[in-house]
């Protein structure tokens, strides 16, 4: 939604240059802030990364192992496995969604709006954001209810349609249980790239589209070479922000399948909340969420700084 | 190309134009429908008795309008208080968040003050960091002040970390305001409250109100935090309940279903009210 923050301002009025004037007073307005800020984000992030250095159970005083935690993360197979996961939930959250809303979009955009009326493809993109308004986990827990392996909608539509062999326990099957999970993923996340593309599209001027229809460019080529470059923009900020997103995944895995079977379905976030609050070893959750943020806030960085450059050239 | 050629190949055009923008549309209706599946299933199985779903299965509509399920959940979860919790949580949050941002912002945006980039580039990187980093740390602050487990704690935690996004959106909005405006108000000796209060306020209360139905809706669906700070039954938002639910017992399939479309249901009502607000502010970051 408006993670747009990221798509930069370089559309909107530069700030007028303002006369000199007294501007003292205003940092008094900062202090409510800054205080809540230093209190509640920058001191437990401190915090956190001390703790990462450290053994310590929650109670009693940590005792300081230096990187440690870091050594045991490198050979901890199940650390490894957790990251595997984020990147099969980058794909069901950013790679598929992206392709699916990019196509969705310019069908939407070109087969829909230009020539049946824009009330249609309004209609169709509301629908299709539709399972994006509802909390993350309660969607996990639609789909969970579909998967159920007695009754449930999907077992019982393989058994009407004569697939009976095919039905099986989704989640509670290591093979079957993380492609479950992205199914609801990609489901969720459709509508998400779907609104952002189509209003990039309205940037786009249809000249450019006629000129290419002239010059003899096919759908395909135009998708390409035309309307991929147009929105780059939104492409970037889409790719970005679903990719944080599913690096922070928690509730679906946390509703659908606990990070199971065994360590099946387990991702970073599951890893970090199971070591604080399940098994009490504090210290090495710190050091998976310190690493989880270590590689948020680069992504984050190197993007932002990349579209610094781009806008300067 | 003659022309008599030309107008044959347009007619010809036209026609498989028209086939394909008709089928592009019933395409795209068919896919729409499969998307909506989960959302029909549940609705009409939380209105079944359990023996109906195990008889007919899921497929089947209900043959009357049954409570049961409904009733069972909402007894079970008790659903009113978690209600409450979520709205009272979600609205104090937007309200503390949309605060805070306005002050950050008025400081920022409109006051210029020395440092604001590395004020700015600050609240960015903060608005991507993983909740997970201060999840414990923030577990031993409350719990050393007395306030782990209570609907405050979660307020000032969520509102803390929607003022990232708020001060950098309102920031940016800010930095366009009106100098005339600002430069007359000054001049009439209107002090920096005054300021904020008679003019920043009223001016920019679009901009504040789409930020407060973000945030409100933003709080309403946050899961981790919530999970963890808040643990007995009193102090839990609906998102939180509905996912417990499943352990409890006395769940079966239809309330299954039910706890599904209990957790569903506020949200498709502020779709539906705040629709507009929310497909404009999607907008907003990407308008000419």
């Amino acid at each position: 939604m408006a993670q747009n923050v990221f798509l930069s301002d370089k559309n909107q009025a530069q700030p007028q240059q303002t006369k000199s004037y007294k501007d003292s007073g205003y940092g008094w307005f900062l202090i409510p802030g800054i205080s809540i800020f230093l209190l509640l984000i920058i001191l437990p992030f401190v915090s956190n990364i001390g703790i990462s250095f450290t053994k310590w159970q929650g109670i009693g005083a940590p005792e300081w192992i230096g990187l440690a935690n870091y050594q045991r993360a490198m050979g901890d197979a199940v650390f490894w496995a957790s990251f595997k996961n984020n990147l099969l939930l980058i794909i069901a959250m950013t790679i598929i969604p992206t392709i699916i809303g990019l196509l969705l979009a310019v069908i939407l955009y070109d087969f829909i709006s230009q020539r049946l009326g824009t009330g249609w493809a309004s209609f169709l993109r509301a629908g299709f954001y539709l399972p994006q308004i509802v909390p993350i986990v309660v969607a996990a827990i639609v789909w969970k209810w579909i998967f159920q392996p007695d009754w449930g909608v999907l077992n019982s539509l393989l058994t009407a349609i004569g697939l009976e062999a095919w039905t099986q326990n989704w989640l509670g099957n290591a093979r079957t249980a993380l492609p479950s999970v992205m199914l609801m993923l990609v489901w969720f996340q459709i509508g998400y790239p779907l609104v952002i593309f189509m209003s990039g599209l309205q940037r786009v001027d249809p000249q450019v589209y006629e000129a290419a229809k002239i010059d003899g460019a096919n759908w395909f080529q135009t998708l390409i070479h035309i309307t991929v470059y147009m929105i780059k923009p939104e492409i970037a900020v889409v790719v970005l922000t679903t990719t944080i997103a599913a690096l922070k995944t928690f509730g679906p895995i946390y509703a659908m399948t606990s990070g199971g079977p065994g360590n099946a379905t387990t991702v970073a976030s599951y890893f970090a909340w199971k070591n604080f609050f399940e098994i009490s070893n504090v210290g090495y959750g710190a050091t998976m969420a310190t690493v989880l943020t270590l590689i948020v806030l680069l992504m984050t960085f190197f993007f932002i700084r990349a579209q610094n450059q781009q806008e300067e050239d | 190309m003659t022309a008599h050629t030309s107008t044959e190949v347009s007619v010809k055009k036209n026609r498989s134009d028209a086939l394909i923008r008709y089928g592009a549309l019933l395409a795209l209706l068919i896919f729409l429908l499969l998307m909506l599946l989960p959302f029909f299933m549940i609705t009409i199985n939380s209105f079944k008795t359990e023996s109906e779903y195990l008889a007919n299965g899921p497929f089947s509509l209900p043959s009357g309008f049954d409570l049961e399920a409904i009733n069972t959940t909402w007894a079970l979860t008790d659903y009113s208080t978690k209600l409450i919790n979520s709205l009272l949580i979600s609205s104090s949050t937007a309200l503390l968040a949309v605060t805070l941002s306005l002050f950050n912002a008025f400081a920022l945006g409109i006051g210029r003050i020395r440092g604001r980039t590395f004020f700015l580039l600050f609240f960015l990187m903060a608005i991507a960091l993983p909740p997970e980093s201060l999840a414990y740390p923030l577990y031993y602050l409350f719990n050393q002040i007395d306030l782990y487990n209570t609907r405050l704690s979660i307020i000032l935690i969520t509102a803390a970390l929607h003022t990232a996004f708020g001060t950098y959106l309102l920031s940016s909005v800010f930095r366009t305001f009106n100098q005339d405006i600002l430069e007359s108000a000054r001049l009439d000796g209107c002090n920096k409250l005054q300021l904020l209060l008679r003019i920043v306020i009223p001016l920019s209360w679009p901009t504040l109100s789409v930020l407060f139905v973000f945030f409100f809706i933003w709080t309403w669906n946050d899961f981790f935090l919530p999970l963890i700070f808040l643990i007995s039954n009193d102090n839990q938002t609906v998102p939180i309940a509905m996912a417990l639910a499943r352990g409890e017992r006395g769940m079966v399939i239809t309330t299954q279903s039910a706890a599904a479309f209990l957790g569903v249901f506020p949200a498709f009502i502020f779709f539906l009210l705040f629709q507009r607000t929310l497909t404009k502010g999607i907008m907003s970051g990407s308008s000419k």
